[in-house]
């Protein structure tokens, strides 16, 4: 019964070639401007580390006080030295780092070659195992490493490619900023988007690739520079990289491994606790106002998905939407010309329920045409996001299989459901009424 | 032509009819707010930055293994090293003028503090006014090309050098007119003092510049984006910023000859891909996401008005189909052909027009609820009114043709049996 609906559909479409062409293109654009924008936002919009982000938390902790709040009482979404390493030193999380952005050169051993620049984190030891970071040789340092200020590295495959050629380098040396340091593993192709490590530098997205990580200890006694955004509410009293330590001006990135609720209430409560201190301790004049932010929430916070992604989606879904409401009043028009036809076909004991197979089978096959424009319509829309979107959210936007299922399953769906108003129409035709009139 | 008849044959495709409105009015809504969203946009790209900004480039580099600055051997060594720079780069012939400088206009990396009247005030308190801050030397102004108002430009005499870590206000500055009036309202700035970043020792204005924007492009810098203050100084820091302001013609030139002559001078350096970049680079850059939004607003307003336009056409198409033989009896009872095509002309305005009033609520409402949940602005009425007369000449626009299809029907028609 079916092929017979669909060679019925395909004769009546093609009797009305201008209509049909229409309806394909309206439904095809429709698709294909949703899905294009769908695709940039599934990029921003994804969880970086979807197996654990529910137990990664970013701590914060007032410590400007009143006059340094956000408009919603939002303390800094940064730590300051003293604050970052108190939190290290109490280690009350499973794993925890404190981090900041560093942008050290490297010098090839190669006299010929110009040195290089790169960036990169400074990090504790268990920010890798607490990432779940892939290591394709050796690993990343260890705990005694950090305390002793080790000169160790852990490079990406990039730069790991540039220098040595992609051998394994575990063990070689290279020189950062003029002094040797061991490289003890390699990534695996490490570029979770967002950046969601360091969100406050990166503002979520950043075409750049962390090259090198270092042990934080080690970066500050060296007095390596912080090369991300430095806030600060009050002039630093002191000056230098040792003055900006002692302030109160805020650099630091912070994450905790918090397992479980318990654990999360615990370190919320010791969070409290230590503010608390503080402000016996005269150095906070306000009660405690920290935060506790799992990933997702973390993320949600610092607004990592574009504003302008947002609402590029909703123009997009109510361009969806009109073109839906536009098929509808094509589809009525297109069944209800063929209200003698209809007339003839239950006049000759064809059941409602038939004549609902039929439009449905045809304003299915309009659906189908129209997806099938739209695949390549999101196809070329994807590809050309590069041109109009930054750089590094057009890169995110990909096709895939699922964008693709996604585009055809839409197409089909809108078109039916504005197929479904034509067809109830078109389904109560009076047989006697029509064949009067004939 | 009086509209009861129009008003009753529509009564009799109420379906039709409502797809036709209601598809006007969600047109209507989402092209007024994205034309509006297009507005903004091109309305920020076109701000203007303060400078001349032809023939100028940037040239940014680090040094390798260089002292960090925080001693003062240390800071007399960078600055020996930014100062060798300089002199080179002042020699290119193909060069008008060189200062060093912290950031450009649109480059986002910014050095932002606050100034008041008092001295040792809190920064983020009321009352101060917000500026970013940018230093150079004394070819700071010529290079960038600004417009000083009042006062005096820096002199070498002014120009003094600090390491990036070191709090030391400066003893002169130059500010922008927009902190100069809203320090000084009625009153010149110049020879007045100032304090800095909530420091107890006083700065004296010593002249005022036009117009200047800050580095930032953020929402963020919305509201001090023209407040600048100058301070006549060379950072020293493990890398620097030279603005060049090339000869006429000769920019591209310039900026070739930058990477051996800098490595030239000292090969212990890095400078990549983005180390020599002109200001057209750099505002192509700080708008590129601005420019993307229009651009996607504008496709996406020109689906939208095609696919509507077309949907008008398609359905307007099937109802002269459907009454050819109406319209031949009108015909044939001596209605002129310019009555048939008014009766569709006025019978679509109707629709349009009703469609297009419930579009402005829409749009309204559309625009309330983006204001709730994103950063946007009240919709001016004259986009919401424009919309509606756009959409309603459009309406006209599409029915012209099947309504002159159905002007052409014969009389004829009105005896033949359908």
């Amino acid at each position: 019964m079916l092929t017979y609906y669909i060679e019925l559909a395909v004769r009546n479409l093609k009797r009305s070639p201008g209509l049909t062409l229409l309806m394909v293109l309206t439904i095809g654009f429709g698709v294909a401007a949703s899905m294009t924008t769908y695709s940039v936002f599934r990029a921003v919009s994804g969880d970086p580390i979807p197996w654990k982000s529910s137990q990664l938390f970013v701590p914060q902790i007032d410590m400007w006080g009143p006059t340094g709040r956000g408009a919603d009482g939002e303390p800094p979404d940064a730590m300051d030295y003293a604050d970052a390493m108190k939190l290290m030193r109490d280690h009350r999380a499973k794993l925890q780092s404190a981090m900041y952005q560093i942008s050290p050169s490297i010098v090839p051993a190669d006299a010929g070659k110009h040195p290089v620049n790169t960036s990169g984190h400074a990090v504790s030891s268990e920010f890798f195992p607490m990432l779940d970071v892939p290591f394709l040789y050796g690993n990343g340092w260890s705990a005694d490493d950090d305390a002793q200020r080790a000169a160790v590295v852990v490079i990406s495959s990039k730069l790991n490619q540039k220098l040595f050629r992609g051998a394994n380098s575990v063990g070689k040396t290279i020189d950062i900023e003029g002094k040797d340091y061991r490289v003890v593993g390699v990534l695996n192709d490490w570029n979770p988007q967002p950046r969601f490590y360091d969100v406050v530098n990166s503002g979520g997205f950043s075409t750049g690739l962390d090259d090198v990580f270092l042990p934080f200890d080690r970066a500050i006694s060296l007095g390596m520079a912080n090369d991300g955004n430095t806030n600060c509410n009050e002039i630093p009293k002191e000056s230098g990289f040792v003055g900006l330590q002692r302030s109160s001006c805020v650099w630091i990135a912070f994450m905790a491994e918090l397992d479980d609720a318990a654990s999360a209430a615990a370190y919320r409560q010791y969070l409290d606790g230590y503010a608390h201190q503080q402000q016996q301790s005269g150095r906070f004049a306000w009660a405690p106002n920290n935060r506790l932010r799992n990933l997702p929430d973390w993320l949600d916070s610092e607004h990592v998905v574009p504003s302008d992604t947002k609402v590029s989606l909703l123009v997009a879904l109510g361009l969806l939407m009109v073109c839906l409401v536009n098929t509808a009043g094509l589809l009525l028009a297109k069944f209800l010309r063929r209200s003698s036809e209809i007339g003839v076909r239950r006049a000759l004991g064809a059941q409602r329920n038939s004549i609902y197979a039929q439009f449905l089978t045809e304003a299915g096959m309009v659906g189908m045409a129209g997806g099938v424009l739209g695949l390549l319509l999101t196809g070329l829309g994807v590809l050309s996001v590069g041109w109009v979107l930054p750089k590094e959210i057009a890169t995110l936007a990909r096709v895939d299989f699922v964008l693709l299922a996604l585009t055809l399953v839409i197409a089909i769906l809108a078109t039916l459901l504005a197929g479904l108003y034509p067809t109830f129409r078109a389904s109560r035709v009076q047989p006697a009424w029509q064949l009067k009139s004939n | 032509m009086t509209t009861h008849p129009i008003l009753a044959a529509l009564r009799k495709h109420k379906a039709g009819v409502v797809l036709i409105a209601l598809q006007i009015a969600l047109t209507l809504a989402i092209v007024c707010n994205a034309i509006f969203i297009i507005g903004q946009r091109i309305e920020r790209v076109h701000r203007v930055t303060g400078i001349d900004e032809s023939n100028l480039f940037l040239v940014t580099q680090q040094w390798v293994g260089a002292p960090d600055g925080d001693d003062a051997a240390g800071v007399a060594k960078l600055d020996n090293m930014q100062r060798e720079d300089l002199a080179a780069l002042r020699n290119l012939p193909d060069v008008a003028s060189v200062a060093p400088i912290n950031s450009l206009p649109l480059l986002n990396s910014s050095w932002n503090g606050a100034i008041s009247l008092k001295p040792g005030s809190e920064m983020r308190k009321g009352g101060n006014t917000r500026t970013t801050f940018y230093f150079g030397d004394e070819q700071m102004l010529s290079t960038l090309g600004v417009r000083l108002v009042a006062g005096r430009a820096f002199t070498v005499a002014d120009v003094q050098h600090r390491s990036m870590h070191d709090q030391t206000e400066p003893t002169v500055v130059i500010v922008t007119k927009p902190i100069a009036d809203k320090l000084f309202p009625g009153g010149s700035a110049v020879g007045k003092a100032m304090y800095l970043d909530g420091s107890t020792v006083p700065t004296t204005i010593i002249g005022v510049i036009e117009r200047l924007q800050v580095p930032g492009t953020g929402s963020w810098t919305n509201t001090f984006a023209y407040n600048a203050t100058l301070e006549p100084l060379r950072i020293d820091a493990n890398y620097s910023r030279y603005v060049v302001r090339a000869k006429p013609g000769r920019m591209e030139a310039a900026m070739k000859a930058m990477p051996s002559l800098l490595y030239k001078i000292n090969p212990m350096r890095v400078l990549d891909d983005d180390s020599v970049k002109s200001f057209a680079d750099i505002r192509a850059a700080a708008y590129r996401a601005d420019v993307g939004m229009a651009i996607l607003m504008g496709v996406v307003c020109l689906v939208l008005l095609g696919v509507t336009a077309a949907g008008i056409v398609g359905l307007t198409s099937f109802w002269v189909g459907q009454r050819h033989r109406q319209i031949g009896v009108r015909r044939a009872l001596g209605a002129r052909k310019i009555d048939i095509l008014h009766y569709f002309q006025i019978e679509n305005l109707m629709i349009a027009g009703a469609g297009a009033l419930i579009g402005v609520a829409l749009a309204v409402g559309l625009n309330a609820w983006l204001m709730k949940h994103f950063e946007m602005d009240r919709i001016p009425v004259v986009y919401v009114l424009v919309g509606l007369v756009a959409l309603v000449a459009l309406g006209q626009a599409a029915v012209f043709v099947p309504a002159r299809r159905a002007s052409n029907v014969s009389p004829i028609e009105a005896t033949r049996a359908v």
